[in-house]
């Protein structure tokens, strides 16, 4: 192609029309939050915007304490590659302070060593790896919001107790399936239940279940357990019902969202039992933060993981009201031991404390999903079956494998 | 019980019947990609997106028109068809000229921009779609459970992949554009409209993409990614089954489901990559595909 005088001046243009390329050095009194997730895949609802919403409704609410606060997002596209990279060079040339969401666990785990290697905070609120706060737990990082543990305990533990003594499952097969998988397992064997057995799929990218549903099937289990998250949660239901599974065996989805049963429409996912740790409809506090949140994403109401975001973001910026931005910026340590020394207080998950090894001590919620009849209004989903408290969803202190507690 | 390779056979039919009602959906898809390639020689990257537009089509018929499954079986076609000829008289038809390259970029980059409009507006999680009364249920086969929508499914798109090649092989309007490939000129010199032929058979492709969207509306959620999860298959099938040819791309999806189906029963990790193993191992005996005419 030779390059014309039009084209030259086109492009020249284009190129000035560019934003200049942020600052190394930024103002001491901002502080800078990178909200990193899924725009684009499968967990783009479960997380997503309303993640980035959430957030800017924390700061938004938390308004000016002397220093300016800044929200920035990027897509990691579930790529561990990726969502380091774009931690790595936020921290190097952005000067981002804290890094908040991060599902997908095997990219949350990749954005954890960035961020332990840069000493800034990380709060993980939408991966479920048990290990964030288990053996690759940091100084520098809190888990919010849920973890494999808690979702085995508080499904697996009901279900198991209802009389489903055997299960089969059906894994997304990354480091998030098959550690929900091994915790379920570790909880319905110590239970007295027993594994028949498992099928681990590819992911991303799978969308046919069918051929795991029937080998689910045959192997005689009476528990069907789907160690899977958003998209992949709803295909395997639907195509569950499609062959008569559900007839045959309970279907636990050990790791739903208020987002996917909203997809799966009531009619379908009537009657199932899943774990948040937030429900919109809980309280006159996680009502009136919905009330003030869904107009800005009318389309996707707020689940735990966004919940989450709101929650830690508003914790995160007290500790660093309280500390000072100046020394709130020397390292996501400092601020993290703050958070840890202070109890949360905010709407979305009311009064709590975070442990030692950095997991929020959240009660879980075990809900059933309502039938359409008993549905009042515009996402009104859920009934509560039992709660189980902060101390037994979190993996007893001792045995978490995380050096902070025995340092 | 009696068991096959240390698999119950019940277990194993099953998976074998699946893996046709898969190859359903690879066979619809790769036929309209076929088409496209055989005639216009463009590499349409957009196939998956347009299969998802026919899968919202019916959605959005239901949703905001009240519109049932069986309209919608024609009307997604005829309308994401139409969208498809706009498609190739605006951006497709400039592209003739010039090296595959293009078409490929160009399309892929259509496709980008299809998924995140949609993405933009509806969101990843998917949207319910539910199967026509008429057709829900599942019949007991012995073996397994089937479900009376996947099989209607299997039947329709055998009808449907052999009523397109008949036209194309058996028929006079088959035989024109069969003759419009091989050489443009000569065609036109008898009188016949080649552009227009071209553009109607690009529509036709589309269509057949959105008809396979809605038949898979019910099975899978109605989601903006739907069409990037067939859409790499999909190209292997055509390429496994010899580019452009129409006969390769049919038999071959039928054939891919089924082998992608019995992975998942020995070794399910690896069912997403068999169909690239195939795929290697094909290109290596024979370059031009199972059924393909070496150039």
């Amino acid at each position: 192609m030779s390059l014309t005088r039009r084209a030259l001046l086109g492009s020249t243009a284009a190129a000035a029309a560019l934003p200049p390329r942020r600052s190394r050095a930024q103002a001491a009194n901002t502080i800078r939050i990178g909200v990193l997730n899924d725009q684009s895949g499968p967990y783009r609802d479960t997380g997503g915007t309303t993640s980035v919403i959430c957030t800017r409704q924390a700061v938004e609410e938390f308004g000016s304490h002397g220093f300016t606060v800044d929200v920035i997002t990027a897509d990691h596209q579930n790529k561990p590659d990726l969502g380091a990279s774009i931690a790595r060079q936020w921290i190097d040339t952005d000067g981002v302070d804290m890094i908040i969401d991060v599902p997908t666990s095997s990219v949350a785990l990749a954005v954890n060593t960035v961020c332990r290697e840069k000493n800034r905070t990380y709060i993980n609120v939408g991966a479920a790896t048990a290990d964030l706060t288990g053996k690759a737990c940091a100084p520098n990082n809190v888990h919010w919001t849920y973890d494999t543990y808690m979702l085995a305990r508080s499904t697996g533990g009901t279900m198991v107790k209802a009389g489903g003594d055997s299960w089969y499952f059906i894994t997304a097969d990354y480091v998030f399936g098959q550690q929900l998988q091994r915790d379920t397992s570790t909880l319905v064997t110590k239970a007295g239940g027993k594994v028949m057995g498992a099928s681990p799929y590819p992911f991303p990218g799978t969308t046919d279940f069918s051929s795991y549903l029937l080998q689910a099937q045959a192997s005689g289990a009476k528990v069907l357990g789907l160690c899977n998250a958003g998209a992949d949660t709803v295909n395997s239901i639907k195509q569950a019902h499609e062959f008569s599974v559900n007839k045959k065996m309970k279907l636990a989805a050990m790791l739903m969202f208020i987002t996917d049963v909203n997809a799966l429409g009531l009619e379908t996912a009537q009657g199932l039992n899943l774990t948040e740790s937030f429900y919109w409809d809980f309280n006159d506090r996680s009502r009136a933060f919905t009330k003030r949140v869904v107009p800005k994403t009318p389309k996707n109401w707020p689940n735990m993981i966004h919940a989450g975001c709101y929650s830690g973001t508003l914790h995160f910026l007290k500790a660093v009201a309280a500390l000072g931005a100046a020394k709130a910026k020397e390292g996501g340590s400092t601020v993290v031991a703050q958070m840890k020394a202070m109890p949360t207080d905010d709407d979305a998950y009311g009064k709590l404390t975070i442990r030692a090894d950095g997991r929020l001590m959240a009660p879980a919620y075990l809900f059933e999903v309502k039938s359409p009849a008993e549905s009042k209004g515009p996402w009104d989903y859920y009934k509560l079956v039992e709660t189980t408290s902060a101390e037994d969803a979190a993996v007893p202190a001792g045995e978490t494998g995380c050096s902070l507690v025995h340092a | 019980m009696f068991m096959i390779f240390g698999i119950p056979g019940p277990l194993l039919f099953g998976q074998l019947l699946l893996g046709l009602i898969n190859g359903a959906f690879y066979a619809l898809l790769s036929l309209g990609l076929a088409v496209i390639f055989g005639l216009l020689n463009i590499i349409n990257f957009a196939h998956g997106s347009l299969f998802m537009m026919g899968a919202f089509a019916a959605w959005i018929l239901l949703e905001y028109l009240g519109i049932g499954y069986w309209p919608a079986l024609i009307l997604s076609p005829l309308i994401i068809g139409a969208f498809g000829l706009l498609l190739e008289k605006t951006v497709i038809s400039r592209l003739y000229k010039l090296d595959h390259l293009y078409g490929l970029l160009l399309t892929f980059g259509l496709s980008l921009i299809i998924e995140g409009l949609f993405r933009n507006y509806y969101g990843s999680s998917g949207m319910p779609y539910q199967i026509p009364p008429a057709l829900s249920g599942a019949t007991d086969l012995g073996f397994m459970f089937m479900p009376n929508y996947r099989g209607w499914v299997v039947v329709v798109a055998v009808v449907v992949c052999f009523a397109t090649w008949l036209v194309i092989e058996k028929t006079r309007l088959g035989a024109t554009l069969r003759a419009a490939t091989e050489n443009a000129p000569m065609v036109q010199a008898f009188g016949v409209n080649v552009p227009r032929l071209v553009t109607l058979t690009y529509a036709a492709g589309v269509a057949l993409a959105a008809f396979a969207g809605v038949l898979a509306a019910p099975i899978y959620s109605v989601n903006p990614n739907m069409g990037s999860n067939f859409i790499i298959v999909v190209f292997a099938v055509v390429v496994i089954g010899g580019m452009g040819s129409i006969l390769g791309s049919i038999l071959t999806g039928f054939m891919l489901g089924v082998v992608e189906g019995l992975t998942k029963v020995f070794y399910p990790q690896g069912s997403a990559t068999v169909i690239f193993v195939v795929m290697v191992i094909v290109l290596l005996m024979r370059p031009a595909g199972l059924f393909g005419k070496a150039a």
